[in-house]
């Protein structure tokens, strides 16, 4: 019937026509006008994920590693996957509680959401490790063992030169000047290498991007990986360090506070830095890390603070060679300068004692220092201060004294290549006016010339000034880098320089070296001698004084010794000092002496082995701080405490 | 041999089974898209029966099965057993709401012997059979009141079960036949009101009551300023005008604000206010963002097949059924968008040309039913996904996975098909 309807069809074909344009109208618009939606499914879709490279490894002087990497697992969970599997078993095996074991389960499904995996217990120690891969069928697809590269110390030495790495803080984050490129959660050298040398120790982090689903499940690699970067490996560094010295270092120190710094004249590099108590250093690293770190940075031995380089000491006698260097410098002595000294010195007011009093003993410069003798040392600095040339001590005489010691390295840091490098102090002008108001003399700091008084030097600064005298006024900025692997930076260039001391004679350094030579031949130091080794060394026992409730009191002497060996052509130049133990002939030459004869012989002579053990046997600290001390002290290896489980 | 084949083929029209053939192939294709993960060899995976794709494969060698038996059917059959067919799918729908099994929130699904079945799809074709034979038959005239009712009543009844099965989308597809009354001699002030209706729906949910009405007040007013003289002459005319400014003014203030808290799940209302930007919680604009998202980053040409990003990693739900669309957006971006919509035009449009040259009224009716559905398929299903109409679950005619709405789109075309070759006979 109804043929005369035929216009409708026209208007069905309208209405059709009409709703397809609105389609196509929006699709336009979608997608060609709008770019914002190609930009959302790119961040729907891809996944950037940071690839670590491994970190660099440190070889020392023989090219055996002393901090490399190691493999540990992380045990990690997928929730959702987790199912029909013994719990109490693997509670057992990680030696936790149920409820714990709910509490890490509803933490991971907050922290990461049900399908995606959570870290369920880190850095698992080998024992569960162990326990675990063994029973690992019993728990998958739930749970999984993944790797994670930890960093390890062979050697349980060197803690506080090696350093250590630790999640980098928010603190260091917000800092995006120097922490732009970090992640949260990236680890990041908080101390000694670790730190200095973390740009070159890192590498190149890679980026790769990843196809990801609704899930943020990675699916595999975005545009067959077109735009990912490889991750490039840490490079290597190689030290001067010799970790078998470093190894007896510690052992000798056990049971002491105090240091030994020992260097390679010839490079400036640094062959032995011991700072006791030491710990090992893989108590930092794995499980245990924060843990550990508490007590050792609570402990009252204080083993995380480096006393190589941050403690600061009167050098004592020690510091009579350069109280002479500058006096034979000046002219106000000669070698064959020589000063009646009776027992005391009588120049200032009070007069300072001395160890001698037989006549001679200071007939020359030789004699005087093998025999150590506080006047002719006075005396000298005196004359050095109020040389009239430099128009009296007050005005340009202290002043170019200290100058003198600045060119040493005192008093200033030298430079080493681990951070927190203390400055020592060197009294100057500007100091004594600020201290005495203007009303001072020679007699006030007459004390400086038997390395006493306001005068603080580091351990560091105690061994480079033997590097000074055994080179005859140079040295090498010390440290412990010898080389980098492939190395483009310009980081060891300042190592490379060889800085000339203040252009003293010859002359004055052979007399110098003579009076040492002798100090150890006949002098204070006679139980530093090696067989067949020359030595110039200098004893010093150094006075020191503590606040102790809130009054300026004298604590027992700080022993110290400085050498170096052998004498014609220096190989080793250390110092050494044990604090609040005595004498320093008594404690510390010998620490010093079979620190060089294995240095230089490569073993420590069968005729010398009770020497080694007694010194080994012998402790200094304090038994009430001893017995506060978390850390095992006493312990045979090294001086590590068991890490509680 | 040769001659039995011609006459084996003979009537067919090949367009529109190429078209139908051609939707079919996009649409196993973007399925297998919308599944592919990109591991393995795409061979080694094309038999694989988990995997939605190798089912489509399956319900299209089902459907072929069909269409043959179809064809070889004789065309009387399906006008005798037209109102049979009505009624046995009104029994399936009823039989449905006692033992059906809710599959994602509709209880609109049947399982026999391990297959899932929806009726409702099915009905589909069971009405278009219905409404045809209703409005070729002599005794009707569609003229009048009462057949007109009469036919609203065969397309509305299957509806309105649908809806007790909580299948809003399907049933809505039914209105879909108001387009072949209007065909058939519906007054064309019917579609004015549809569409003023829509309008006034949108307009309440979008503006405030208040406002509205104070609208509405206003246009009254300029209408009786404008038409004074009319008014003037005929005084039924101003009664005609106050009783819209009546109806319209209580539909907004009281009927739309009904419907939307009483009638309308919670789901169904967020999804509206999703689609008119009432509402921005992202759990509820979702799947229409990440929609919008794939088929936004097609761009112009598209990122290729099997190389979009959005659909190949569950970044959009319902991907192989409801938002198939997605991926052609993604893979093929607005060239290929614009040439897969020219295929359901020509396909719609042809259904249309075929319907015009029947001598049947039968044939015609039920051929303009068939394009109907088609069409309000295709725009609501195509609308969601772009944001421009709520989220409706609707498949895609012929291109969306799922044996039920394949089967019944297959069935339709290919009796469709069976009736044109016999368009020389006149069926009732």
């Amino acid at each position: 019937m109804s043929v005369f309807n035929q216009s409708r069809r026209r208007v069905i074909q309208l209405i059709i026509l009409g709703m397809v344009t609105l389609i196509v109208t929006r699709l336009f618009y979608l997608q060609i006008v709008e770019k914002k939606y190609a930009k959302l499914a790119d961040a729907n879709a891809v996944l950037r994920k940071v690839v670590y490279p491994s970190r660099g490894i440190i070889f020392d002087r023989k090219n055996r590693s002393i901090l490399s990497n190691d493999v540990l697992y992380d045990l990690v969970v997928t929730p959702a996957s987790v199912k029909n599997i013994d719990t109490a078993y693997l509670c057992n095996i990680l030696r936790i509680d149920k409820e714990e074991f709910k509490k890490r389960i509803v933490t991971a499904i907050v922290k990461n959401g049900r399908v995606r995996q959570s870290v369920f217990a880190p850095l698992l120690a080998p024992e569960i490790f162990g326990q675990l891969q063994e029973s690992m069928y019993l728990f998958q697809p739930g749970f999984e063992l993944v790797p994670r590269q930890i960093r390890s110390y062979p050697y349980p030495a060197a803690a506080n030169i090696l350093g250590y790495i630790a999640e980098i803080s928010p603190a260091m984050l917000k800092d995006t000047a120097n922490y732009g490129s970090y992640n949260s959660g990236d680890y990041i050298g908080f101390t000694g290498l670790e730190k200095t040398y973390e740009s070159v120790l890192m590498g190149q982090r890679g980026i790769s991007y990843l196809i990801k689903d609704n899930l943020n499940r990675p699916q595999g690699p975005y545009e067959n990986g077109e735009f990912d970067s490889a991750a490039v490996a840490g490079k290597n560094l190689r030290l001067s360090l010799d970790i078998e010295l470093q190894m007896l270092g510690e052992k000798l120190m056990k049971g002491k506070s105090g240091s030994i710094v020992a260097i390679d004249p010839q490079t400036g590099g640094i062959l032995a830095m011991v700072s006791g108590p030491s710990f090992d250093p893989n108590l930092l690293t794995g499980p245990y890390r924060s843990a550990n770190f508490n007590k050792l940075y609570l402990d009252t031995t204080k083993p995380l603070f480096n006393r190589a380089i941050q403690a600061m000491y009167p050098p004592g006698s020690t510091f009579k060679p350069m109280i002479a260097l500058v006096g034979l410098d000046e002219g106000v002595i000669t070698p064959s300068f020589g000063y009646p000294c009776g027992g005391a010195y009588y120049g200032c007011s009070r007069p300072i004692k001395c160890e001698h009093h037989d006549a001679g003993h200071a007939a020359n410069l030789r004699l005087a220092l093998s025999h150590s003798c506080n006047s002719y040392f006075s005396h000298v600095f005196r004359l050095s201060v109020d040389a009239a040339k430099f128009g009296g001590i007050r005005v340009g005489g202290l002043q170019k004294w200290a100058d003198y010691m600045n060119s040493f390295g005192f008093g200033h840091r030298i430079g080493i290549d681990i951070p927190s490098e203390g400055r020592g102090l060197v009294p100057d002008k500007k100091y004594y006016d600020a201290r005495y108001k203007g009303s001072w003399n020679s007699c006030t700091s007459v004390f400086l010339g038997i390395g006493q008084g306001e005068l603080l030097l580091t351990p560091l600064q105690m061994a480079n000034a033997m590097c000074i005298v055994a080179n005859r006024g140079s040295y090498y900025i010390p440290h412990f880098v010898s080389s980098i692997d492939n190395d483009n930076t310009h980081l060891l260039d300042k190592y490379k320089v060889k800085h000339e001391v203040a252009h003293i004679s010859d002359t004055a350094y052979s007399a110098v070296i003579h009076g040492m030579t002798d100090v150890v031949e006949s002098g204070t130091g006679r139980i530093a001698q090696i067989e067949g080794i020359t030595i110039g060394g200098k004893t010093g026992t150094a006075e020191n004084y503590g606040i102790v409730n809130g009054v300026r009191t004298k604590l027992k002497n700080h022993a110290v010794f400085v050498a170096f060996a052998p004498a014609e052509k220096a190989r080793i130049a250390i110092a050494v000092i044990v604090e609040n133990s005595g004498f320093g002939a008594k404690y510390a030459a010998p620490i010093a002496s079979l620190m060089m004869e294995k240095y230089l012989k490569d073993s420590i002579s069968t005729k010398r082995q009770p020497l080694l053990k007694s010194v080994m046997e012998t402790v200094t600290i304090d038994p009430a701080m001893l017995a506060k001390s978390k850390l095992d002290s006493l312990n045979e290896h090294a001086v590590i405490k068991k890490p509680t489980p | 041999m040769n001659r039995a084949q011609t006459k084996l083929t003979q009537g067919i029209d090949w367009p529109i089974v190429g078209l139908y053939l051609a939707l079919v192939t996009i649409g196993i294709l973007s399925i297998f898209a919308a599944e592919y993960r990109g591991e393995g060899n795409i061979l080694g995976d094309i038999i694989h029966p988990t995997k939605n794709y190798s089912r489509q494969v399956i319900w299209f060698g089902v459907s072929l099965v069909l269409a043959a038996i179809i064809w070889l059917t004789d065309s009387k059959f399906f006008t005798a057993t037209a109102n049979l067919a009505y009624a046995g799918g009104l029994l399936l729908l009823l039989l449905v709401l006692g033992i059906g099994k809710d599959v994602k929130g509709s209880h609109s699904w049947l399982v026999i012997g391990g297959f899932q079945f929806q009726p409702a799809e099915l009905t589909k074709l069971c009405t278009n059979l219905a409404l045809a034979k209703y409005l070729s038959s002599q005794e009707t005239d569609f003229t009048k009141l009462r057949s007109r009712l009469i036919a609203a009543a065969i397309a509305l009844i299957p509806s309105a079960i649908i809806i007790l099965q909580d299948e809003t989308g399907l049933a809505l597809v039914y209105f879909s036949f108001f387009l072949v009354m209007y065909r058939e001699g519906l007054p064309g002030i019917l579609l004015v009101i549809a569409f003023s209706g829509i309008v006034l729906v949108l307009s309440a949910l979008l503006v405030d009551k208040i406002v509205l009405f104070a609208i509405f007040t206003v246009i009254t007013a300029l209408v009786i300023y404008f038409s004074r003289r009319e008014i003037k002459r005929k005084r039924s005319r101003l009664a005609i005008i106050l009783g819209v400014y009546a109806f319209c003014s209580f539909f907004v203030m009281f009927v739309v604000p009904f419907a939307f808290t009483k009638v309308l799940k919670d789901y169904q209302v967020r999804r509206i206010e999703v689609m008119l930007g009432k509402e921005n919680d992202p759990k509820a604009t979702y799947n229409t963002r990440q929609s919008m998202i794939a088929i936004g980053s097609g761009g112009v040409w598209g990122k290729g097949y099997l190389k979009g990003t959005q659909t190949r990693y569950d970044f959009v739900p319902e991907q192989s059924t409801d938002f198939i669309f997605c991926t052609i957006g993604e893979d093929f971006g607005f060239a290929g968008s614009i040439i897969f919509l020219a295929i359901y035009v020509a396909l719609l449009f042809r259904i249309i040309f075929v319907a015009e040259r029947q001598r049947s009224t039968f044939t015609r009716v039920y051929a303009y039913g068939v394009a109907s559905i088609i069409f309000f398929h295709l725009a609501i299903n195509i609308s969601m996904t772009i944001g421009l109409a709520p989220v409706i679950g609707i498949p895609l005619p012929l291109v969306s996975y799922g044996g039920s709405s394949l089967m019944t789109f297959t069935m339709l075309i290919f009796i469709l098909l069976r009736l044109d070759a016999d368009r020389q006979m006149v069926l009732r």
